[in-house]
């Protein structure tokens, strides 16, 4: 099939960037999109213009690299699919298909589809962990984990850090992202001790990072590849409040 | 040159307690007084630098992604192994070795082996309480399953995600250390040089890669865990960016590599495709488990839709071949099954270049719920790159490069013979031998990281007198930044008429048709004709496009590629000087009637590691003596 394709080109942080627009020739529908992408680059290098520059790299849809707006929709049409899990077979000879970068204000654009997304591990550094010391810790089993809290826990945990709900979202929020760590860890007996603690920094991060609030629109659940749900934001609100709450040992 | 591993001599079973009663220490106080370089933050350069952090030293750490989260270990899917024995079923630290030994086609260090299998149990702890959700049962302990080459469960796993959550039970604990600011995280920065000062390795110089700017970084020791090198295959389960450059780069400064030859070809992936394919994708051993593979017994049906072939008609030939661990037996026997079964003409799919794997009977068995809450995400992802779904027709499978076994020599400190550099994860060569049996890379990769490095780097660390004693400003820094700013200009400035990802292509080809899973003494003199003349193509018609001044994926591409040319020459040398079959280097001289890798123990029970001596210069080889105590050669059996 023949394609059209506009693409976000931007040269650098300062530059305003403009979307081109690409012809993208015989295209095989088994191919991925970013095959595709790494074919219509050969086609940019060889007539001595500069490739698309994007990020990927395990092009299997684990490891949140890829990022791309396609259509209008991060990640693209197919429901719970990265974009390097993406298929041609979803597209149709003669489409035009627009490709721009997450936008966001807490994710710069660096050069043409690549942003900047070290934001989100500022928040992970708030407090996305257990404070366990390497060794001397208990046998695996001494404590027990029920089937449902396990995987409770392993739903949230499926989050790849890609950002997509943040580009997905017109607040561009991080509740989704920070809620599905705050509510793996608060599920699990490892996680309690911290819980009160970590939900106040990782909601502080969110501020301090310039991410905006959530309203409740829900888009960020709709464009999460791996199917995070909404839940887990009112998990974080949940633990939100109770840090509200007095304990003994507030005294 | 007989080089001498250290592992400590006298009871193998004992040996790591002795060692650790024994071994020199930092004192609390002075730690914070030493920087640590960590160049990697996968299950290995994470778990590593996390633990080094905590116990005070500075730490400098590395990686080329965006995130030290997204290191190529999150892709792993199946599992972990562990000695845990929770199922009670006969499983036990010398078991684990003793696999793990045979796994390796008895190609290994014993002491190494032990000391992995012992650590083994803290792993599991460690990551639970990090809050790594492992599938657990409905009483809420540890669930576990089986893997390739083992008749015990001693896999334990988070649905097809099991990689992934390790990984970010290490990034975790990276970032509460980033956090404290005993690491300092550098991402999107790539190693392109190794700075030895006085034959001691004292820094790296690194690319950003967002600004182009040529650095260098300091440190009282240098740790590679820069992953895997099988992408020198183009095609290969790997990341895009996974790249041989790091190890490549100690290579070219004196580091010895070993066993470079020892490559594992996965069983089951998904087969190529036509011409565009830019990676293969993995379809997680553990479906071995309830997955049954076969072809037809006849080429004529390979046509034919799947259910209309009768039962009778079809070979299930690891069941056949090896009734005791039938689907699962390990990975180089089941792909070369695989392919001996294609090259045979009965193959199914394009190209006849796939075999079957068909859940029809466990569906049956279990429900298809329960298969679907086993493995739903990599049936998924099946239907995502095949349009076919897994649960209707048996999923189409082919080997493919996978791992490797082979890495720069080490001892058993996890020292390379360049004192100060230490190498952990995929990057060294330790305990695989000749083949790794399935979800012990994680295994590896964590113990390494958080059990290992953070003791045996201390006597190294005890006997430097002056810590930071060489900075930046010495000469060998500026000469290594020089050495790579000329490399990137005469790259930039070649501008011939093929890109880097066709030329990768062809490398690919070369190295998978004559270095691939069947290797003999004309194909792999045919490769070594066939590289430098390759290498050659690329110095003069590469076309990089751009500058080295700023964002430019071309020009990172094009440098791993040059590294990959010059190495897989080695690879293939190390290839040809093996004149046996053992694990993943199957030499199609050496082979039983059957058809099964024949080891010749008395000429090959050795490390073959090489030292380089420029490009298109036969590497010298030295070689580590393998000696067994603790279990005796056999050989390696699984019918
Ligand atoms: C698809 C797949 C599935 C797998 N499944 C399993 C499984 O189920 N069980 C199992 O035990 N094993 C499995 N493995 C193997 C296992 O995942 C790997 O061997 C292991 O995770 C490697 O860990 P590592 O820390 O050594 O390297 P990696 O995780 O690959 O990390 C390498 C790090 O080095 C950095 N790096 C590399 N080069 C440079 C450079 N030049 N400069 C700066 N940084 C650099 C990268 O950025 C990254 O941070 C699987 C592998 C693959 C590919
Ligand atoms: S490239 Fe890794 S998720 Fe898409």
């Amino acid at each position: 099939m023949d394609l059209t394709l506009h693409v976000w080109r931007q040269k650098g942080p300062q530059d305003k960037g403009k979307l081109e627009t690409y012809p993208a020739k015989n295209v095989s529908p088994d191919m991925s999109f970013l095959e595709m992408l790494d074919e219509v680059n050969d086609g940019l290098i060889k007539s001595g213009k500069d490739p698309i520059a994007f990020d990927h790299d395990c092009r299997e849809g684990i490891c949140g690299m890829c990022s791309q707006v396609i259509n209008g929709r991060p990640h693209g049409k197919q429901e719970k699919t990265t974009v390097c899990q993406l298929h041609m077979r979803q597209y149709n000879d003669g489409d035009e298909i627009f490709i721009e970068p997450w936008r966001a204000k807490a994710f710069p654009i660096q050069k043409d589809l690549i942003v900047d997304r070290s934001s989100l591990d500022v928040i992970m550094q708030a407090g996305g962990y257990t404070s366990c010391h390497t060794g001397g810790v208990d046998d695996a089993n001494a404590m027990l984990i029920p089937k449902p809290t396990a995987d409770y826990a392993m739903d949230a945990a499926e989050c790849i850090g890609c950002g997509a709900c943040i580009a997905a979202c017109p607040n561009s929020s991080a509740m989704l992202f920070t809620s599905a760590k705050v509510a793996q860890l608060a599920a699990l007996p490892q996680g309690k001790p911290e819980a009160r603690k970590r939900v106040l920094a990782m909601t502080q991060a969110i501020l301090d990072e310039g991410f905006g609030n959530c309203t409740n629109h829900y888009e960020c659940e709709a464009a999460c590849p791996k199917g995070i749900s909404v839940k887990f934001i009112a998990k974080l609100n949940r633990e939100y409040l109770k840090t509200m709450i007095p304990t003994s040992t507030d005294a | 040159m007989i080089l001498d591993g250290k592992a400590p001599t006298g009871q193998v079973d004992t040996s790591w307690d002795r060692y650790r009663e024994e071994m020199k220490l930092v004192n609390p106080s002075n730690k914070r007084k030493y920087k640590i370089i960590v160049v990697g933050s996968g299950l290995a350069g994470g778990a590593g630098a996390a633990s080094l952090g905590e116990l005070g030293y500075n730490v400098d750490c590395f990686c080329y992604q965006d995130s030290p989260r997204r290191a190529h270990s999150i892709a792993a899917q199946g599992g972990i192994n562990a000695a845990k024995n929770y199922p009670s079923d006969g499983d036990s630290i010398y078991r684990l070795f003793y696999d793990t030994v045979k796994g390796g086609d008895f190609r290994s260090r014993e002491a190494d082996v032990w000391r992995l299998a012992q650590v083994s149990n803290n792993i599991i702890d460690q990551c639970v309480a990090q809050g790594i959700p492992f599938a657990r049962d409905y009483a809420g302990y540890l669930d576990n399953r089986s893997f390739g080459g083992a008749q015990v469960s001693r896999t334990f796993y988070a649905r097809g995600q099991t990689g992934q959550q390790l990984l970010l039970g290490a990034y975790s604990a990276l970032s509460r250390q980033i956090k404290n600011k005993t690491v300092t995280m550098h991402p999107r920065t790539e190693m392109l040089d190794l700075v030895v000062v006085d034959g001691v390795a004292k820094g790296i110089t690194v690319r950003n890669l967002m600004t182009g700017e040529i650095e260098s970084h300091w440190g009282d020791a240098v740790i590679l865990a820069t992953g895997g090198y099988v992408n020198v295959f183009n095609l290969s389960t790997n990341a895009m960016g996974s790249s041989v450059t790091a190890i490549w780069k100690a290579v070219k400064k004196g580091a010895y590599i070993a066993n470079p030859c020892y490559t594992q070809i996965h069983p089951t992936c998904i087969p190529v495709h036509g011409e565009h394919q830019s990676k293969l994708t993995l379809m997680s051993e553990s479906l071995r488990n309830d997955g049954r593979i076969w072809v037809p017994k006849n080429a004529a049906d390979c046509e034919k839709h799947p259910s209309e072939i009768p039962e009778e008609d079809r070979d299930y030939y690891l069941e056949r071949k090896y009734p005791s661990y039938g689907n699962l037996a390990p990975r180089d026997i089941s792909s070369r099954s695989a392919k001996e079964a294609c090259d045979d003409g009965r193959g199914v799919g394009e190209g006849k270049r796939g075999v079957f794997l068909d859940f029809e009977e466990a569906i049956k068995r279990v429900g298809k719920k329960t298969i679907q809450e086993r493995y739903g995400n990599l049936f998924d992802m099946y239907e995502k790159i095949t349009d076919e779904n897994g649960y209707e027709r048996p999923m189409r499978i082919y080997p493919a490069p996978h791992y490797n076994m082979g890495g720069l020599w080490v001892d058993y400190e996890c020292q390379s013979n360049i004192p100060g550099l230490f190498v952990l994860g995929e990057a060294n060569f330790s305990v695989h031998g000749a083949n790794r049996l399935g979800a012990s890379a994680l295994m590896q990769g964590l113990a390494d990281g958080y059990f290992v490095i953070p003791y045996t780097i201390a006597p190294y660390l005890a006997s430097i007198r002056n810590p930071g004693a060489v900075k930046e400003d010495h000469p060998e820094f500026k000469k290594s930044v020089e050495g790579v700013e000329t490399q990137i200009d005469k790259l930039l400035a070649i501008k011939g008429k093929k890109t880097v990802s066709e030329l990768h292509k062809q490398l690919g080809n070369i190295m998978w048709e004559n270095v691939g899973m069947a290797r003999n003494d004309a194909s792999l003199k045919n490769a070594l004709k066939l590289i430098p003349e390759l290498r050659d193509e690329f110095w003069n018609n590469v076309n990089v496009p751009g500058s080295g001044k700023d964002l430019n994926q071309q020009l990172e591409n094009a440098g791993r590629l040059a590294d990959f040319l010059e190495f897989a020459e080695v690879l293939t040398e190390d290839a040809l000087n093996r004149e046996e079959s053992c694990g993943g280097h199957f030499r199609t001289e050496h082979q039983t009637d059957e058809g099964e890798a024949m080891r010749d123990d008395e000429n090959f029970s050795y490390v073959a590691a090489w030292e380089f001596k420029g490009v298109g210069v036969k590497p010298e080889l030295h070689k580590e003596p393998l000696k067994f105590e603790r279990v005796k050669l056999a050989v390696r059996s699984y019918k």
